[in-house]
């Protein structure tokens, strides 16, 4: 499950970041790819709220500062829903 | 397989076709991923893959820019995704933000030095008019009229100075209304409530507009309603992003766009092709019959009739129907003429191609009748694989995908952007008005006692003439299209009707018919030729516009007199019967003709001249021009 979601973010990061998926890791942040700019991160928040069907808070998305963070964080909100 | 998994599977297939070179094909894999994902995620690999394709596509280029009051940059892609799958390779510039006012205000700014194409102008309502959105209950009506002064003019020196500075399009946004007005109910019922406001600030906005060339409306607040006023905003968003719109709703701000930006880069449907059975009515006529077929005001068949009425409209923006379907034209054919649930009549319909063969022919069988290209053509039809069959061998055709729903059929017509027009040219205009004089005709007709009232109430006037090298094509297009009122179903073309009108002997004559709703142009034929003392008719057709109105009697009449001014004692004339032309079966009779004889081609019928005439009726204004005489 961890590999499953961490891998989906990696390949939505990719995505939206333009970069290859193989440039994306658990500890990339805005320092290590460079379109990961204020914009871009809210197309990276947009999109995983639409993937994973989840609300994030502006603190949240304040604190999504590494992938491998945001895999867990997205973990968290998905084991506090009920599906 | 997952969804997911497919969409993945279809990005790689799509960079496979770009590797081994054949654009069309990586460009149709590019749509369906598109089709089936149109969200973030998937924008930037559409856009990158596009890119890829430039100069082997033919791809339409178009510069916009975007000047905003809130954060747009998340639409930006999306945008450009929904373009490039429309055929537009769109760049864009997003002004800076809040700073839309000097942008467009001052010549020298970067708006300008980009030359725009268009210019989009997304101003919020809580951006332009604070005091109306959120302080609305503290103002007396005097200020409340004030602000809505300072707005409107404010909107008006935008556009004067846009105009002044640029030739492109300016698309701009109407002020949006409130979730929930500050004075609740009480606000409907106040002239200075607080929607009525915004609504006049939109009327004013609507009117600066219309003065000026290529400024448009977008009508932003009806998009949000359309889609729900309260789930469109995103509060949260927006306070720490100054983003108003919520995920979910960008993509239909891309596309509302779209629809300004996709008729202004030309890239329009001139004709909607329409598959029948399960399209155009629910079932198969071939099997459940006219009578099994849904199609009506109830449940079910009141989703068609519905598709029908968006049609319909369509046709009011001088957009053309056709017909492309696999049916036995008899079939097809009686449910058009007769089937009283039908909203759309044969005349509606520019071009048929009602076969068993395939649908790739029968669309540039089409284009080509119509004379428009076939990347002019969009195409309607319930079936996937003739869908997938016409996107893959007619790519440049606008292919329109229907749910399975029929209830939302009417929607996918109504979201298309091809069918956009940004305004009506004169010749748009003119069949708008034909079909607005038509309904106004019908109204008439119901309101008198008599027919004869109604015919006096029409005041028509008719002018027959003989044949002119300007009327030529009219006359061999009546020939070749009238089914109903036509004797004869003889089709002629250009050339053989004008080597008729030399022979000696020959007459071709054409009618004209105004009345007080207007100009119904060239609508009957007749052709004659005189031989010892017979004239005989060898064609006679009215067009089905004003089939009942007794101006085929006045036709008859010109006729008539005309032969017997040449000296001829007998008029007579063949009825062919085909399959259509049962309401021209009487015209003989009705007339005083006799019959003379039958055989199992048709019946042949006189009327003898020397012992009466065929008068023109008296609430006609005959004018017979010159030429036809002799």
């Amino acid at each position: 499950m961890t590999g499953n979601v961490l891998e989906q973010v990696r390949t939505i990061a990719s995505d939206i970041f333009s970069v290859p998926l193989a440039n994306i890791h658990n500890d990339s942040t805005p320092e290590t790819i460079e379109s990961w700019d204020s914009i871009q991160h809210l197309s990276l928040a947009l999109t995983l709220e639409e993937k994973f069907s989840v609300q994030l808070s502006p603190e949240e998305i304040e604190r999504m500062r590494n992938i491998g963070e945001i895999a867990k964080l997205i973990e968290t909100k998905l084991q506090a829903t009920p599906n | 397989m997952s969804h997911t998994e497919n969409m993945l599977g279809l990005r790689g297939e799509v960079d496979r076709r770009l590797e081994a070179g054949s654009p069309e094909a990586s460009a149709a894999g590019i749509r369906e991923l598109w089709r089936n994902q149109s969200e973030l995620a998937t924008a930037a690999f559409v856009c990158s893959r596009f890119e890829r394709l430039r100069g082997k596509l033919p791809l339409t280029p178009h510069r916009t820019a975007i000047l905003r009051s809130f954060t747009v940059e998340p639409i930006v892609p999306l945008l450009r995704a929904e373009a490039f799958c429309a055929g537009i390779d769109l760049s864009v510039h997003i002004g800076d933000f809040n700073a839309y006012s000097q942008e467009i205000l001052d010549s020298s700014s970067s708006l300008y030095h980009f030359t725009p194409n268009s210019v989009i102008l997304a101003v919020r309502t809580p951006d332009i008019a604070p005091d109306l959105w959120t302080q609305y209950s503290d103002l007396s009506s005097e200020q409340v009229r004030e602000a809505c002064e300072r707005v409107s003019s404010s909107l008006q020196r935008f556009i004067q100075a846009f105009r002044e500075n640029s030739p492109a399009a300016l698309i701009v946004h109407n002020l949006e209304q409130p979730v929930r007005p500050s004075s609740g109910v009480l606000d409907a019922q106040s002239e200075t409530g607080q929607a009525e406001a915004i609504r006049q600030i939109n009327n004013e906005l609507r009117r600066h507009a219309g003065a000026n060339r290529g400024i448009y409306v977008l009508d932003y607040d009806a998009l949000i309603a359309r889609h729900g006023r309260q789930s469109w905003q995103d509060d949260r968003k927006y306070l720490t992003a100054r983003l108003p719109i919520s995920g979910d709703n960008l993509i239909y701000v891309s596309r509302e766009w779209l629809r300004f930006l996709v008729p202004l880069s030309g890239k329009i449907a001139k004709a909607l092709v329409v598959d029948l059975d399960n399209t155009l009515w629910g079932g198969v006529v071939g099997e459940d019959g006219v009578t099994g077929i849904k199609l009506g005001p109830e449940y079910p068949g009141a989703a068609y009739q519905a598709l029908q009425r968006a049609m319909l409209d369509l046709t009011r923006r001088g957009i053309l129907l056709a017909i492309c379907s696999k049916n036995n034209s008899e079939d097809a054919m009686e449910v058009l003429e007769k089937h009283p649930g039908m909203l759309l009549r044969p005349e509606h319909f520019a071009a048929m191609r009602i076969n068993w063969n395939d649908k790739v022919q029968g669309l540039r069988e089409i284009a080509s009748e119509l004379n428009i290209g076939t990347d002019s053509l969009a195409f309607l039809d319930d079936n996937p694989v003739e869908r997938e069959q016409v996107r893959a061998s007619l790519p440049e055709v606008t292919v329109l995908d229907l749910p399975a729903s029929p209830f939302e059929y009417p929607a996918v017509v109504r979201d298309s952007p091809v069918f956009e027009r940004l305004s009506l040219s004169a010749e748009d205009e003119q069949r708008t008005a034909m079909y607005a004089v038509q309904r106004e005709r019908a109204k008439g007709e119901q309101q008198f006692q008599s027919k004869e009232d109604f015919y006096r109430f029409l005041e028509q006037e008719v002018e027959v003439a003989a044949l002119a090298p300007e009327t030529l094509s009219r006359i061999s297009q009546l020939t070749q299209k009238t089914n109903q009122f036509n004797l004869t179903t003889r089709r002629y073309t250009e050339q053989q009707i004008s080597a008729m009108s030399r022979q000696a002997g020959w007459n071709v004559l054409s009618i004209r018919v105004r009345d007080r709703f207007g100009d119904q142009g060239l609508v009957g034929v007749a052709i004659t030729h005189d031989a010892r003392d017979t004239c005989e008719i060898d064609t006679f057709l009215m067009s089905c516009r004003v089939i009942g109105r007794t101006v085929e009697t006045a036709l008859l009449s010109v006729l008539a007199k005309a032969a017997s001014q040449r000296g001829r004692t007998r008029l007579a004339g063949y009825f062919l019967p085909t399959r259509k032309n049962a309401p021209a079966q009487n015209f003989y009779s009705q007339h005083g003709f006799k019959l003379e004889s039958e055989n199992g081609e048709g019946s042949l019928w006189a009327f003898d001249l020397t012992r009466q005439a065929i008068p023109c009726p008296d609430w006609i204004d005959l004018k017979v021009t010159e030429g036809v005489n002799h």
